[in-house]
């Protein structure tokens, strides 16, 4: 699992609009879930064609979310985080997104 | 080892082998699931789960936008595998539809079933053997249906 990155905002810097900018500048992850009925194959199938990953990419990320029962598949805007949870969703995946720290 | 039931062909399409049983259920089972899309059914949480767990009020928000969309689009591969069901021959395109419809259908049955990851085997006396044995049925073919998507990628 990919470790969330150190928080780099400068120290004491207390203005509420420098406090947004950082908010929103945070990446969002989508993650997704392990389920039990999803196949493993149907899974990997589906990182590789929403996401253009390569077999052994999409093959690992689908063993991380088998073994350890969540995987980061994708990050970015809001925007785009969102359109693929619905992406994911209308691919049965269970996938939820949530703004790294 | 039987011969694969779906199949790449050179031309780039799939060519399908499946019984007229196979065909006429698969005909029938999408307007099952159709007559229960717009209820409440718990079987249908697993096709339309939150988006953002964390924040109740922005999931709300993002139900408000996407969940008829994404109803649509549940819908819309449902319908690609009925109107093409009797079909020898599937484009790419038709063909992932089936992909997402088999597994819309597994995802509801599965939950209905409270499948497991690892399952034991089901006694044949057990009043719900017919359905687990549908379930079982739909993975295989979702397995082929996938297998043969894999090898076009």
């Amino acid at each position: 699992m990919a470790t969330s990155p150190p928080d780099l905002a400068p120290v004491g810097v207390e203005e509420p609009v420098d406090q947004d900018v950082s908010e929103s500048d945070r990446p969002w992850l989508v993650i997704v879930w392990n389920d039990p009925i999803n196949l493993m194959s149907y899974v990997t199938f589906v990182f590789q064609k929403l996401f253009g990953y390569s077999r052994e990419k999409a093959t690992k990320l689908m063993l991380d979310v088998h073994h350890k029962g969540r995987a980061i598949v994708s990050s970015g805007t809001r925007e785009r985080a969102e359109l693929d949870v619905f992406r994911l969703h209308e691919h049965g995946l269970w996938a939820t997104m949530e703004q790294g720290t | 080892m039987a011969a694969r039931r779906i199949r790449r062909t050179r031309k780039g399409d799939y060519q399908l082998r499946l019984s007229d049983e196979e065909r006429a259920l698969l005909k029938a089972l999408p307007g099952e699931l159709r007559d229960i899309l717009d209820g409440q059914d718990p079987a249908l949480e697993r096709l339309f789960p939150p988006a953002y767990t964390s924040d109740p009020v922005q999931d709300a928000e993002y139900q408000m936008l996407m969940h008829g969309e994404l109803r649509e689009r549940h819908d819309e591969a449902l319908s690609v595998m009925e109107q093409t069901v009797e079909n020898e021959r599937l484009d790419g395109e038709q063909l992932h539809a089936w992909s997402r419809a088999l597994n819309e259908l597994r995802l509801v049955l599965g939950t209905r079933l409270d499948v497991t990851e690892d399952m034991e085997e089901v006694d044949p006396e057990d009043p719900r053997a017919p359905a687990f044995a549908l379930y079982g049925y739909l993975t295989w073919l979702q397995g082929e249906v996938v297998e043969a998507l894999a090898s076009g990628l």
